[in-house]
């Protein structure tokens, strides 16, 4: 197989509060032969609350994110459901309306800079899924997943809205979404069955509204858990951040215990490659 | 491909009147590719059980009444093909109401918290015109067409039965009625935008309270972005200088200043900004476990974009928008 080269946009949680799915993406990419360029120029991706404040300047800073993946000659990857969400409609934007695409460039080019348009941009999992193949990953296993039950979460941004999303991942579909439970089973775990695996998390509202948060984040993890879930898996920093951290005062809200560990994506790949959990930065999780 | 599928059909039914529990048939029907929902729900009331009810009337995808969910999938029964809704879910399809605690009778549903939220907005135009005009009130074909996006809504309420917010926050107005006030704020013969920019404000109840999940695009039969709207609602309150200082819009400001100084975000300042000095304490234990585990960048050591100065440029001859 021809070596697979991504520009890798990091987004700013996984170099912050979450250091742990920086460290195992890299692990696990370095560990299957892909290499990921790290685009350290990159800005925040505005999170899509910049976009409800200043529009144009979301629209610039997302296209100067892509003008360097374009740069390099490289298909971005995201490791991030809202930096996903927010760089594919940029690019949706720009490369459906000239005028628009002017506008930003008449900005851009301040800088010496020029989005053409030419970098595609997927979440990493859908090139796990896509371009590297789970039947190729599954032949690296070491240490299979064997009994694991493992609940999908798939966080919204990768999924919705799908005429966007579809486009790069693999047509995944938002109400039976598969990519992560297939991936499991190639790994050698339990694909868990549960009606929450493509809801929503609340992290979007955490601040203003912790109440409909916790209580987005609970309903989720208990389905989770009253389906035998041993472990929920998730491609999105800010649903792991969400349920990772958040979990006391999720229990508060839903007036139950809610105990459940969270992996990040690549993490759950790592554990089946037979990386070691320092390794993948487990020990950077709140919940044991 | 055969041109009919064996379909099995688990149907909601519950009698408010008469029954504690729901619960659900199951009914086995023959479909035919070219037949949609409401084929089968007439099928089931007229082949098989006279007092299953629904609600239904055109026939063409325009009176909003038969929405419906395949499991849990919003539907518009008499758009929807069960072919397609197979490819989807397989040959065992659930029917049940948009929202089964808000049930009368079988897939009839109470909404009237729907149309009471649609109310709030004062979902019509108000304006100062004569009671006897001598000519015509006219806008131009663009200044109309505008509107189209919001104009197509046939009120189903798939997108309001579909949003989790609504579900867990029983103020929150919701996709549809907040696309209705969208729709008269960009009307240009309106005359109350600020007054429903001040409604579409509360927090609890209003735009802040939308979790970004895209479930009502979704959902929309007419493929209208009802969270599209919303964006464009925040953003008028901040063209139109009507924003209050709160968590929620200081939250979204924030990342502005950060983008600024740091190019990416600072988690932790973003916090402290929105909340304040105070509302921030609130926070402290979990910020001591994060702490513990790595999880928090200590204010020097917060990482910074290469090539920084052309975001800053950037940040200063890009942003418009006023806080």
């Amino acid at each position: 197989m021809k070596k697979l080269r991504y520009a890798l946009y990091t987004g700013c949680t996984a170099k912050e509060s979450t250091p742990e799915l920086l460290k195992s993406t890299l692990a696990i990419a370095n560990k299957l032969g892909i290499e990921l360029v790290v685009l350290d120029e990159a800005s925040c991706c505005g999170a899509s609350h910049l976009q409800d404040f200043d529009d144009m300047l979301s629209l610039v800073l997302n296209a100067r994110n892509l003008c360097y993946a374009e740069k390099l000659g490289l298909t971005m990857v995201t490791i991030c459901n809202t930096c996903q969400l927010n760089t594919s409609l940029t690019k949706d934007r720009l490369d459906n309306d000239p005028e628009l695409k002017a506008k930003v460039n008449e900005k851009l080019a301040e800088v010496g800079l020029e989005y053409k348009g030419t970098s595609e941009v997927k979440h990493f999992l859908y090139a796990l899924q896509d371009d590297y193949g789970y039947e190729n990953i599954a032949k690296q296993v070491t240490k299979p997943l064997t009994n694991l039950n493992v609940a999908a979460f798939y966080g919204c941004h990768n999924i919705r809205p799908s005429h966007l999303q579809n486009k790069t991942n693999g047509g995944e579909n938002p109400y039976v979404p598969r990519s992560i439970d297939d991936l499991a089973v190639a790994l050698g775990a339990n694909s868990v069955e549960y009606g929450s695996s493509n809801k929503c998390c609340g992290f979007h509202v955490e601040l203003q509204n912790p109440k409909t948060a916790n209580r987005l984040s609970g309903s989720a993890i208990l389905d989770a858990m009253d389906n035998n879930a041993d472990v929920m898996v998730t491609p999105c920093p800010l649903c792991h951040l969400r349920m990772d951290v958040q979990q006391k005062n999720i229990s508060k809200e839903m007036g139950r215990e809610v105990k459940m560990p969270i992996l990040h994506l690549p993490q759950m790949v790592g554990l089946a490659l037979g990386m070691d959990e320092k390794e993948l930065g487990l020990n950077h999780h709140i919940t044991k | 491909m055969s041109d009919t599928k064996l379909i099995t059909w688990k149907v909601f039914r519950f009698n408010k009147a008469t029954d504690y529990l729901p619960h659900y048939d199951t009914i086995e029907i023959e479909v035919s590719k070219d037949e949609v929902v409401l084929d089968v729900m007439n099928r089931i009331k007229w082949e098989h059980d006279g007092s299953f009810s629904y609600r239904r009337s055109c026939r063409h995808g325009i009176c909003g009444s038969c929405a419906v969910k395949v499991n849990g999938k919003a539907t518009l029964a008499c758009k929807d093909n069960v072919f397609a809704l197979v490819d989807i879910f397989g040959t065992t399809l659930t029917l049940e109401p948009q929202s089964t605690k808000r049930a009368y009778k079988d897939m009839v549903i109470d909404k009237s918290d729907f149309w009471s939220k649609y109310d709030v907005v004062k979902p019509y135009l108000i304006a100062d015109i004569e009671a006897h005009p001598e000519s015509e009130n006219i806008i131009s074909i663009e200044e109309a067409s505008r509107l189209d996006e919001a104009d197509y809504c046939i009120q189903c309420g798939n997108c309001y039965y579909a949003c989790p917010a609504v579900e867990v926050n029983e103020d929150y107005l919701g996709p549809a009625a907040l696309t209705k006030a969208w729709r008269f704020n960009s009307d240009v013969r309106d005359e109350a935008t600020i007054q429903r920019l001040n409604i579409v404000n509360n927090l609890g109840s209003g735009i802040w309270d939308c979790v970004k999940c895209f479930e009502c695009a979704e959902a929309c039969p007419k493929e209208l972005s009802p969270i599209s709207k919303i964006t464009s609602l925040h953003l008028q309150t901040f063209e139109k200088n009507r924003v209050d200082n709160n968590i929620a819009s200081r939250h979204a400001v924030g990342f502005k200043w950060s983008i600024q100084r740091h190019g990416l975000l600072d988690e932790g300042e973003l916090v402290r900004y929105s909340e304040g000095n105070i509302g921030v304490m609130r926070h402290i234990p979990e910020a001591i476990e994060m702490f513990k585990k790595g999880k928090i960048v200590m204010p020097w050591n917060m990482p910074k974009s290469k090539n920084l100065d052309e975001i800053k440029k950037l940040v200063k001859i890009s942003s418009t928008a006023k806080f």
